[in-house]
C-alpha cells in the first residue's frame, strides 16, 4: 500500500515539475484558453466564445448550486421524511421558457457573426490553397506563383533524439506569404484525402475536400508569423502537416512575389543545364529529407514491413534499375503508403534524389541522372 | 432437433446452455459480460493512446499503429462497449419491468447477442492483417476510408453490418416486447422511465441503423467495384458520405445516453425516497430530444463548408436540444429537493452522473455555436466533451445501474465499502483525464494526432496520469463484480428501501423463470405516473 | 395455458445461423480484401440457407402444433412491421443519394448554387441529369440512358398488378377458399418472375448497349444501387411467396390463422412500393 502511495506522489509531481521547468513552444496566446487572434473577425470569435463560456457557466453555478444544497440539507440525516410534491405543470414551463431565452441571446450574436464570416466577395488577394498527403500547396491565382510548404521539422526531433525546437511540428520550409491590412480569400481544395486548413490565430478552420472547392477569407491586422495545423484527419502524418503564415507589408509582399518567380524560372533554366554528381547529391540529401526520410528513414533503413529500406536495397539498385527506380519515384505504388512524386517535385528535384538514393549510405550504383532525362521520361509533362 | 411440445423446459446443461439460451437473463448476462470485456480491450487501446501522448514526440508507437488504435478505441468503446451494456441491462430489466416471462422474440434474441463476438472478432482480427487495421477514425470519412484505404476495410465494413444487424434486430424484439408484453392494466404511461427510455430507444435505432448499413455498403461498393459516390470525379460527393453517416452518427449518441437517463430517473427517486418529478414530462422531453435528433446531425459537418442557410438551421436545432435535456436535469433537482438522501454506490454514481453530463451537455452547447466552432472542432475541446457525456455520463449511469441491480441479479449486496472507493477513485480519475483537455482543446490542439507540439505538453501529461488512474480502478469494479456473484450480504426481494417497480417483488436473486403468471398492477398503487 | 405466456424452446438455429454468418463474412472479406476465400464465402451463404430453412420449419411446425398464442402471433406481426420500416430506412439512405447527388453536388460541380466556386476545377463539367459525362473525363460516362417507358413502364405494371393479385390472394385465403388463393397467389408469383427477368434483361442492354455499368460515374452507381438493392429484394420476397404457396398446398393456413402469408405480403407490398418510388425518380424525372 505504501508503495502504491509512493507511486502514485512521484507520478502526480513529476508532471509539475516538468511543467514548471518546460516553458518552451509557441502558444497561440495562451495555454488555455482561445486565442484572441490577430484580426477582427478572430476576435469577434473569442468575444462569442467568452459569452457562452460565461453563460455555460453561470449555468452551471445556478444548477450545481441548488443541487449540492439540496444534497446537503436534505441528507437522510437531516431529514427523515421525503416530501410528497411529484409535479408542477407550471415549473415545467418556467424551466423550458427560461432556457429558450438564454438560447436565443446566444444566437442573436452568433448568427451576425457567422454572416460576417460568410462575406468573402471583394477580396484582394486569392489564393488556392490544396492539401496533399501531406503537405500544403498554396498558388496565388493570377500572379503565376505556386509552391509547397512541408514540416521542416527534423525526424531526430520527433524521435526524441535532438533537443526539440520552440517551433516543433509548427514549422515549414516554405511558408504561405500574405500581405497585411488586405483581403485574403483562401480557395481550399485537396488533391487526395480531406484535409483542413486552421489557424487559431485567424479563426480559420476550412476543410479541403477533394474535387470541391470551399472558401473563407482572413484580413490580418498586423505583421508576424501566424501558424496552425492540419484539422482533419488525413493518413499517417496527420500531426506533420503544419500552416505557416507570415503576414508582411505590401511592399515586401510584392518583393516576395518577384522573387518567387525569378526562382520559378531559375529552376526551369536549371533543368536544361547538366549538373554534377556533387550537385545532384546535395540536392537530393536535402529533397529526401524533406519527402522521403519520415517513410524511408533518414539512413534509408526503412521500417520494414511497412516501409522497406533503401539503404541496400539490391531490387532497386540492380532488379527494377534505373528506370524502374525513377517510374517508382515519379508514379508511387498504389495501393501501398508509396506516393507518386511527379506532381510534386521538380524534374531537377526528381534527378538529384534518384541519384542521391543510388549512391548514398553505402549504395554504390555510381550512376548520376539529369532532370533532362526526367523530362524525357514525362514526355515534356513539365 | 426434437419437437417441442413442452414450455416449460429445463435449459441444455453446460457450456451448451450459453450458446442456445433463449431466457432474457441469461442473454442479459451475456451482453453485460461481452460489453465488459469489451470495455477494458477498448480501455487498454485508450491507455496506448494515453501513454503516448504522456509527452511531445513519438516515443512508444507509430502514427499509423496510432490511428488504428485511435480508430479502434472509438468503435469498440460505441459499439462493443456501451451499445451492448445497455441492451444486456434491457434484456434483464424490461420483461422484470413491466411484468414479462422474457423478451417477445426469445431465440432471436439470442440470435442477435450471438452475432456481436462474431463482429468485433472480425473487427480486432483486421490489426493482425496485411496492411494493417482501421486508420481512419471511426467516423470513416471517405475517400480515406475508401480510395485511401487498407485492404483491411472490406472486413471492417462487414463487422459493422454484422454488429447493425445485431442492433437492429435487438431493437426490434425490444419495441414487441414493451407494446405486446405488458402485464394486463399496465398502460404506457404507467411504465417505469427506463423502459419508456428504451423504447424510444429502439425506434431511433431501427430508424438510423439501417443508414449505417446503407452508407457502409456504399463504400464496399466505392472500394471494391468501381462506383463514385464518394469521389467528385465521377460526380458523387465526399461530404455526401458525411451527411449520411451523421443521420445516423448523431442519433447514434443519443442512442448511448437515453437509456443512461432512464436508469437514472430510477436511481435518484430511489435514494431520495421521493417520487420521480414530472413523470410525465421527462417522457415528452425524452420523445423530444429523440425527434429533434434526427434534425441536427450537420453540427458535426460545420468546417466542411455548407451553404449558410444550412448553418444557422442546424445551429438553431442544435441549440434546441438543450431545452428538453435541461427539462430532464431538472426534473432530477426537483426530485432531490425536500427528499430524504441517502448515498449509497449506486446513488453516487447516478449524481455524478448529472453533473458531469451536464458538464459535457453545456460544453454541446457551446460546441453548436458555429462561429466558436470553427476553433473547437476537431481540437481536445471536442474529446474532452464527448468524453464528458460518454464516460461519467453514459458509462457511470452503466456502471449506477449494474450496483443498483446487482442485488437483485445475484442476490447478494455489492460491497459498499470497495463500491465507495470504486466511485472515489474513478470520478477522481475521469476529471483528471478529461477536463485538461478542454484547455489543451481551446489552446489549439487538433484531435488524432500521434505527436503535438510543446505548449500543449503539461495538459496532456495529466490527461495521461489520469487515464492510468481511471483505468486501474476499473479493477475495482471487476472485484466488486466477482465478489458479489460469489457471496456477501444476502439481499432481499427489494434490497433498497426507497424502490419501486415490479422488479422489486421478485425474490433476489431472480429465479430464470419469472412472471410465468402475469403479475397483478394496479395503475392506483403502481403506476409512477399515478396522481 | 390460458392466462400464461408461451415461451419458445431453446433452439439450435440461431448459433448455427450465426456461424454461418461468419464463415460468410470471412469468406467474403478475404475474398474482397485480397482476392481469396470464395469457396467460404460459398459455404457461409448455403449454410445461411440451409439454417432459414430449418429455422422456419421449426417455427411452422410450432405454430401448426397450436403452440403459439394471440400474444406470440402479434409480436410476430410487429416484429414484421418494424423490420420493413427498417428496411424503409435502409432505402432512404440511397433514395437520399439521389436527391442530394442531383440537387447539391452535381450544380455545385458546375458552378452553380453555394459552392458554385468548386466548377475552377472542372470547366468542362456540365450538369445534367442522367449524367452522360462525369466531371472527370477518367471515369467514362453512359453512352445512353434506360427509356423509362420501355421496359420500367412493362415492369412497373408487373408489379403493381402482382400486388393486386396478392391482394385477391389473401382475400380469398380469408374466406378460406384455398384454390383461388393459390391460383392468385401464383400468378403473383409469375408477375414477380417476370419482373426479375425483364430486370436482368435491361441490366443486360444497360451494360452491353448503353455503357451504363456501375462504373459509369454517379449515374450509374445510383441507377444500379437502388435497382440492384430493389432487384434483391423482389428475388428475396418471391422465395417467401413460393414458400407460401407450398405452405398453402400442405394446407397451413386457415382464414383466421395466416400470419405466414400476411407477412409475406406485406413484404411484397413494401417492394412495390419502393420500385413506384424507383421508376418516378431513378427512370421518369
Ligand atoms: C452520449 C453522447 C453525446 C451527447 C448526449 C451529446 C450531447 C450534445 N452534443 Fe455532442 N458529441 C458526441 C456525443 C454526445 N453529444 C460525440 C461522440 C461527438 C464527437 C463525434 C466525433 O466527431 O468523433 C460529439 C460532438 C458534438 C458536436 C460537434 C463538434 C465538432 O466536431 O466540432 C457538437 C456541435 O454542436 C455537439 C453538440 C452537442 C449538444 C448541443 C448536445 C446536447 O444534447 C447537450 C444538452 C445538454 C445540456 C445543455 C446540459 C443540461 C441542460 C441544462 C442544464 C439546461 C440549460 C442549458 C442551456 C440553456 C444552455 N456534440
Ligand atoms: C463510450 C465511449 C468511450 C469511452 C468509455 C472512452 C473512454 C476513454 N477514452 Fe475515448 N474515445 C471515444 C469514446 C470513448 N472513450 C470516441 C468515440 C473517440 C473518438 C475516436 C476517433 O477519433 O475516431 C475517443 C477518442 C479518445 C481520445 C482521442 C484520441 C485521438 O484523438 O487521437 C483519447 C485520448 O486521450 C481517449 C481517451 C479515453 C480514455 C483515457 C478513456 C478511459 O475512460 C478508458 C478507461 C480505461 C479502462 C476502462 C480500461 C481498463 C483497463 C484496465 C484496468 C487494464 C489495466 C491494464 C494496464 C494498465 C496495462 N479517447
Ligand atoms: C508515405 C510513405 C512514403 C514516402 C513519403 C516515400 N515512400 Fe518510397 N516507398 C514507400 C513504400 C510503402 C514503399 C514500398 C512499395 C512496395 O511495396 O513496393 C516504397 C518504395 C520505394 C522505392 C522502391 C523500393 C524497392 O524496393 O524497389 C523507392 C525507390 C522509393 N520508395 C523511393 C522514394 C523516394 C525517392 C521518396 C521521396 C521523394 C519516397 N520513396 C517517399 C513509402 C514511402
Ligand atoms: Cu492533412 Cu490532416
Ligand atoms: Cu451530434
Amino acid at each position: 500500500m505504501r508503495s502504491v502511495v509512493g507511486l502514485l506522489t512521484i507520478w502526480l509531481l513529476w508532471p509539475l515539475g516538468v511543467a514548471a521547468k518546460e516553458g518552451e513552444g509557441v502558444d497561440y496566446g495562451s495555454r488555455w484558453n482561445m486565442t484572441t487572434g490577430v484580426t477582427e473577425l478572430s476576435r469577434e470569435v473569442h468575444s462569442l466564445h467568452m459569452i457562452i463560456f460565461a453563460i455555460c457557466v453561470a449555468i452551471a453555478v445556478v444548477v450545481f448550486g441548488v443541487m449540492f444544497w439540496s444534497l446537503i440539507r436534505y441528507r437522510r440525516s437531516q431529514n427523515k421524511k421525503s416530501a410528497h410534491f411529484h409535479e408542477s405543470t407550471a415549473v415545467e414551463i418556467l424551466w423550458t421558457a427560461i432556457p429558450v431565452v438564454i438560447l436565443v441571446a446566444m444566437a442573436v450574436p452568433a448568427t451576425a457573426t457567422l454572416k460576417k464570416i460568410y462575406d468573402a466577395s471583394e477580396s484582394e488577394v486569392d489564393v488556392l490553397v490544396t492539401g496533399y498527403q501531406w503537405r500544403w500547396r498554396y498558388e496565388y491565382l493570377n500572379e503565376g506563383v505556386s509552391f509547397f510548404s512541408n514540416l521542416s521539422t527534423p525526424a531526430e526531433q520527433i524521435k526524441n533524439q535532438q533537443q526539440k525546437s520552440d517551433t516543433y511540428l509548427l514549422e515549414v520550409d516554405e511558408p504561405l506569404v500574405v500581405p497585411v491590412g488586405t483581403k485574403v480569400r483562401f480557395l481550399l481544395t485537396s488533391n487526395d484525402v480531406i484535409h483542413s486548413w486552421w489557424v487559431p490565430e485567424l479563426a480559420v478552420k476550412k476543410d479541403a475536400v477533394p474535387g470541391f472547392i470551399n472558401e473563407s477569407w482572413t484580413r490580418i491586422e498586423e505583421p508576424g508569423t501566424y501558424r496552425g495545423q492540419c484539422a482533419e484527419l488525413c493518413g499517417r502524418n496527420h500531426a506533420f502537416m503544419p500552416v505557416e503564415v507570415k503576414a508582411v507589408s505590401q511592399d515586401e509582399f510584392q518583393q516576395f512575389l518577384a522573387q518567387k518567380r525569378a526562382q520559378a524560372e531559375a529552376e526551369k533554366a536549371s533543368e536544361s543545364k547538366q549538373w554534377s554528381k556533387d550537385e545532384l547529391m546535395a540536392k537530393g540529401e536535402q529533397v529526401y529529407a524533406t519527402y522521403c526520410s519520415a517513410c524511408h528513414q533518414p539512413q534509408g533503413q526503412g521500417l520494414p514491413p511497412a516501409f522497406p529500406a533503401l539503404a541496400g536495397n539490391a531490387n532497386m539498385i540492380e532488379a527494377s534499375g534505373l528506370q524502374g527506380h525513377i517510374e517508382r519515384v515519379l508514379y508511387g505504388k498504389s495501393g501501398t503508403a508509396m506516393p507518386g512524386f511527379a506532381e510534386t517535385l521538380s524534374a531537377a528535384d526528381i534527378a538529384a534524389v534518384v541519384t542521391y538514393e543510388r549512391n548514398a549510405w553505402g549504395n554504390d550504383a555510381g550512376d548520376v541522372v539529369q532532370p533532362e532525362t526526367i523530362n524525357t521520361m514525362l514526355g515534356g509533362e513539365k | 432437433m426434437q419437437m417441442q411440445t413442452e414450455h416449460a423446459h429445463e435449459p441444455p446443461r453446460g457450456w451448451m446452455r450459453w450458446l442456445l439460451t433463449t431466457n432474457h437473463k441469461e442473454i442479459g448476462s451475456l451482453y453485460l459480460l461481452f460489453s465488459l470485456a469489451m470495455l477494458f480491450v477498448g480501455g487498454i487501446m485508450a491507455l496506448i493512446i494515453r501513454a503516448e501522448l504522456f509527452q511531445p514526440g513519438l516515443q512508444l508507437i507509430q502514427p499509423e499503429f496510432f490511428n488504428q488504435m485511435t480508430t479502434m478505441h472509438g468503435l469498440i468503446m460505441v459499439f462493443g462497449a456501451v451499445m451492448p451494456a445497455f441492451v444486456g441491462l434491457a434484456n434483464w430489466m424490461i420483461p422484470l419491468q413491466i411484468g414479462a416471462p422474457d423478451m417477445a422474440l426469445p431465440r432471436l434474441n439470442n440470435f442477435s447477442f450471438w452475432l456481436l463476438p462474431i463482429a468485433f472478432g472480425l473487427l480486432l482480427s483486421t490489426l493482425w492483417m496485411e496492411g494493417g487495421g482501421p486508420n481512419f477514425g471511426w467516423t470513416f470519412y471517405a475517400p480515406l476510408s475508401t480510395t485511401y484505404a487498407p485492404p483491411s476495410t472490406s472486413f471492417f465494413i462487414l463487422s459493422i453490418h454484422i454488429a447493425g444487424i445485431s442492433s437492429i434486430l435487438g431493437a426490434i424484439n425490444i419495441i414487441a416486447t414493451i407494446f405486446n408484453m405488458r402485464t394486463p392494466g399496465m398502460r404506457l404511461m404507467d411504465m417505469s422511465l427506463f423502459v419508456w427510455t428504451w423504447l424510444i430507444t429502439a425506434f431511433l435505432l431501427v430508424a438510423v441503423m439501417p443508414v449505417l448499413a446503407g452508407v457502409v455498403t456504399m463504400m464496399l461498393l466505392d472500394i471494391n467495384f468501381g462506383t463514385s459516390f464518394f469521389n467528385a470525379a465521377g460526380g458523387g460527393d465526399p461530404v455526401l458520405f458525411q451527411h449520411l453517416f451523421w443521420f445516423f452518427g448523431h442519433p447514434e449518441v443519443y442512442i448511448m445516453i437515453l437509456p443512461a437517463f432512464g436508469i437514472v430517473s430510477l436511481i435518484v427517486p430511489t435514494f431520495a425516497r421521493k417520487r420521480l418529478f414530472g413523470y410525465r414530462s421527462m417522457v415528452y422531453a425524452t420523445a423530444s430530444i429523440a425527434i429533434l435528433s434526427f434534425t441536427v446531425w450537420a453540427h458535426h459537418m460545420f468546417t466542411v463548408g455548407l451553404p449558410l442557410a444550412a448553418q444557422l438551421f442546424f445551429m438553431y436545432m442544435t441549440m434546441l436540444i438543450a431545452v428538453p435535456t435541461g427539462v430532464k436535469v431538472f426534473n432530477w433537482i426537483a426530485t432531490l429537493f425536500r427528499g430524504s438522501i441517502s448515498f449509497e454506490v449506486p446513488m453516487l454514481f447516478a449524481l455524478a452522473f448529472i453533473v458531469q453530463f451536464t458538464i459535457g451537455g453545456l460544453s454541446g452547447v457551446m460546441l453548436a455555436i458555429v462561429p466558436a466552432d470553427y476553433q473547437y472542432h476537431d481540437t481536445y475541446f471536442v474529446v474532452a466533451h464527448f468524453h464528458y457525456v460518454l464516460v461519467p455520463g453514459a458509462l457511470f449511469a452503466i456502471i449506477a445501474g449494474v450496483y443498483y441491480w446487482l442485488p437483485k441479479w445475484t442476490g447478494f449486496y455489492p460491497s459498499e465499502s470497495l463500491g465507495k472507493l470504486h466511485f472515489w477513485l474513478s470520478v477522481i480519475g475521469v476529471n483528471l483525464t478529461f477536463f485538461p483537455m478542454h484547455f489543451s482543446g481551446l489552446a489549439g490542439m487538433p484531435r488524432r494526432i500521434p505527436d503535438y507540439a510543446l505548449q500543449f505538453a503539461d495538459f496532456n501529461m495529466v490527461s495521461s496520469l489520469g487515464a492510468f488512474i481511471f483505468g486501474l480502478s476499473q479493477i475495482l469494479l471487476l472485484i466488486v463484480i466477482y465478489r458479489c456473484v460469489k457471496g456477501g450480504k444476502p439481499a432481499p426481494a427489494k434490497p433498497w428501501e426507497g424502490a419501486e417497480g415490479l422488479e422489486w417483488t421478485v425474490p433476489s436473486p431472480a429465479p430464470l423463470h419469472t412472471f410465468e403468471q402475469p403479475p397483478v398492477f394496479d395503475p392506483q398503487r403502481d403506476s409512477p405516473s399515478r396522481a | 395455458m390460458s392466462g400464461s405466456y408461451y415461451v419458445p424452446a431453446a433452439s439450435h438455429w440461431p448459433i448455427a445461423a450465426v456461424v454461418a454468418i461468419a464463415l460468410m463474412a470471412v469468406g467474403a472479406g478475404n475474398e474482397l480484401a485480397y482476392g481469396r476465400g470464395g469457396m467460404l464465402l460459398v459455404f457461409g451463404l448455403l449454410g445461411i440457407m440451409w439454417v432459414i430453412f430449418h429455422w422456419f420449419a421449426d417455427v411452422v411446425r410450432e405454430s401448426r402444433a397450436g403452440l403459439y398464442d394471440e400474444q406470440m402471433d402479434r409480436s410476430f406481426r410487429q416484429g414484421m412491421g418494424w423490420f420493413i420500416f427498417s428496411e424503409v430506412m435502409f432505402f432512404a439512405a440511397f433514395f437520399g443519394t439521389l436527391f442530394y447527388v442531383r440537387a447539391f453536388a452535381l450544380p455545385w460541380l458546375d458552378g452553380e448554387g453555394a459552392k458554385g466556386i468548386t466548377a475552377l476545377l472542372w470547366p468542362d463539367f456540365t450538369a445534367s441529369w442522367p449524367l452522360m459525362s462525369p466531371p472527370s473525363s477518367e471515369v467514362k460516362g453512359p453512352t445512353g440512358t434506360v427509356d423509362p417507358w420501355h421496359l420500367p413502364l412493362i415492369n412497373t405494371v408487373l408489379l403493381i398488378s402482382s400486388s393486386v393479385t396478392l391482394t385477391l390472394a389473401h382475400h380469398a385465403l380469408k374466406v378460406d377458399k384455398r384454390f383461388t388463393c393459390l391460383n392468385w397467389l401464383g400468378l403473383t408469383l409469375v408477375l414477380g418472375a417476370v419482373f426479375l427477368v425483364v430486370q436482368g434483361i435491361e441490366y443486360v442492354e444497360a451494360y452491353q448497349q448503353l455503357g451504363l455499368t456501375l462504373q459509369a460515374g454517379i449515374y450509374g452507381g445510383t441507377f444500379f444501387l437502388l435497382t440492384g438493392f430493389h432487384g434483391i429484394h423482389v428475388t428475396l420476397g418471391a422465395i417467401i411467396l413460393a414458400v407460401m404457396w407450398l405452405r398453402l398446398m400442405n394446407g397451413h393456413f386457415s382464414g383466421h390463422q395466416h400470419f405466414g402469408f400476411e407477412a409475406a405480403a406485406w413484404y411484397w407490398h413494401f417492394v412495390d412500393v419502393v420500385w413506384i418510388g424507383l421508376f418516378l425518380f431513378v427512370y421518369v424525372f
